[in-house]
């Protein structure tokens, strides 16, 4: 059983989002995902200072088996991106919540986080498919 | 995220040593009608535990076919594209591709000459068609072709497999296992012993009944030897430049065009098998540049080749037969069939067409990168 984190809120393409009090929204892909991908071989991140939209391809990840994009789930400017995982993306495999991110946003709109699953849903939504 | 690879709940056949997949922690999922493990957690892992140290596999799912009767080599000389008159000594192994009349590979197999006759091991996916012509293409001939389903295959390999095998076992077959040579195997009571194996490292299959499978994984996991899934025997193979039966040829591709011509016996000019003429008059074709070849393709740059990419040499398309990310090297390898004399390749990745390197298709060996 692949774990869900409580406190984050998850997109359908099971990215995950955490916002702290300055609006910047930390993303990564969930354990779910990590665990259907296999072992991540590449990470692609996305450009620094770039606009990007919600469910915009903005990275990819690849693994021994397939490549995936990775969506942001929410619109607004790139300010950090986890160059670590360029040399290093077994990360995303062994710690898909924290040491694994993605990318950092400062969102322009925080409506949009009330469209992402909560942990409880993310978990139905993880069953149904 | 698109994971649209997630594998509906498997249930199928199981080998006898499914209940140890489940102990050691695998992910199951359904190989041709099998509940195979994947992985057991990292096939990263597994792989490089095999090229540095030694893993088990489970390949009880593989196909064995005895033959026996008064003729066998007479039946067996006719049926494969390799020679049985090569094996002199019992035990001993030899590679061959199963052809149809027109070349086309049925399968590529290993045959044993046993004390009996012959053992042959064939694929999984391809069971049902290959029994179904090893039977009608028995005719006129004095054998008797016995699937044995009642034997369980482990294939331990790596550096250390040898050495940590041969010292778990009985006197007897420890030093069996410590003298054999590379593609000689031994026949002890029920068990088949041979030093033949599909990973580029040394290492030793054992073809037991299906109750003593559980007794020696268990033996050789205590011995820290550690089991290896179906993804990390994916990428050993291909590092290792073998080709994957479905993937890399099958019923539409001559041997020829998937780097198996070394594996055919031409000579003695007189011995018909199936198939001679047709792969005869490819062997011309592809020597006037008339037929493609099958290449190895390394990438230096990120990103990972996969099969069924197009690829774009100077002498026209191609296309990925297998591709892979390379855990040894680092970098994606891949198998492709291109136009024969090219010189150039490319394939479009993400970012546009990138160029990648045509190699011999073998990568690694022993544990080490064989092409300059």
């Amino acid at each position: 059983m692949s774990k869900i984190i409580e406190d984050l809120k998850y997109a359908e393409s099971h990215e995950w989002v955490s916002v702290d009090d300055n609006g910047i929204a930390t993303v990564g892909i969930s354990d779910h995902a990590q665990e259907a991908l296999g072992d991540i071989v590449f990470v692609e991140l996305p450009e620094l200072g770039v606009t990007v939209n919600a469910k915009e391809e903005v990275a990819v990840v690849e693994s021994v088996k397939a490549a995936s994009d990775v969506y942001s789930p929410l619109t607004g400017e790139v300010t950090e991106v986890n160059e670590t995982l360029l040399e290093t993306p077994e990360t995303v495999n062994t710690n898909p919540y924290d040491n694994g991110w993605f990318f950092k946003i400062a969102i322009s709109d925080e409506a949009e986080l009330d469209e992402l699953m909560d942990a409880d849903a993310y978990a139905d939504h993880c069953d149904e498919e | 995220m698109s994971p649209n690879n997630l594998e509906p709940p498997a249930v199928g056949k199981r080998t006898p040593l499914y209940q140890q997949h489940l102990n050691a922690g695998a992910k199951i999922v359904d190989f041709a009608g099998w509940d195979m493990p994947i992985n057991y957690g990292s096939q990263i892992v597994e792989h490089n535990q095999v090229r540095h140290a030694a893993g088990v596999f489970d390949v009880s799912h593989m196909t064995v076919v005895d033959v026996s009767g008064t003729d066998p080599e007479g039946y067996l000389r006719y049926l494969l594209a390799n020679d049985v008159a090569k094996l002199k000594e019992l035990g001993q192994a030899l590679y061959s591709a199963m052809l149809q009349t027109d070349g086309g590979v049925i399968d590529d197999l290993i045959v044993y000459r046993m004390s009996f006759g012959y053992r042959i091991v064939v694929n999984c996916a391809t069971r049902d068609k290959d029994l179904a012509w090893m039977h009608s293409q028995a005719d006129g001939f004095e054998v008797t072709v016995t699937e044995r389903p009642d034997l369980a295959i482990l294939a331990v390999h790596g550096p250390s497999s040898i050495e940590t095998a041969s010292a778990l076992l009985d006197q007897t077959k420890g030093k069996t296992v410590a003298g054999l040579e590379n593609f000689k195997g031994a026949e002890l009571s029920d068990w088949f012993i041979a030093r033949t194996g599909y990973t580029g490292e040394k290492g030793v299959e054992f073809i037991v009944p299906a109750g003593d499978a559980a007794n020696l994984w268990e033996q050789l996991l205590a011995a820290k030897v550690k089991p290896i899934g179906l993804g990390a025997r994916d990428t050993l193979r291909l590092e290792a430049g073998m080709n994957l039966y479905g993937q890399d040829m099958d019923e539409s591709t001559s041997p020829i065009i998937s780097n198996m011509t070394q594996t055919i016996a031409f000579e003695p000019a007189d011995r018909d098998f199936i198939g001679r003429a047709a792969v005869t008059d490819d062997l011309a074709a592809q020597e006037q540049g008339n037929l493609p070849k099958l290449v190895g393709l390394v990438l230096e740059g990120r990103g990972v080749l996969r099969a069924g990419q197009t690829v774009s040499t100077d002498r026209g398309e191609g296309q990925i037969t297998s591709g892979s990310f390379s855990p040894t090297l680092k970098q994606s390898i891949a198998l492709a069939r291109i136009p024969s004399g090219s010189s150039t390749c490319q394939v479009d990745m993400r970012g546009g067409a990138t160029d990648v390197r045509i190699v011999q298709p073998n990568f690694v060996r022993f544990g080490k990168k064989v092409f300059e």
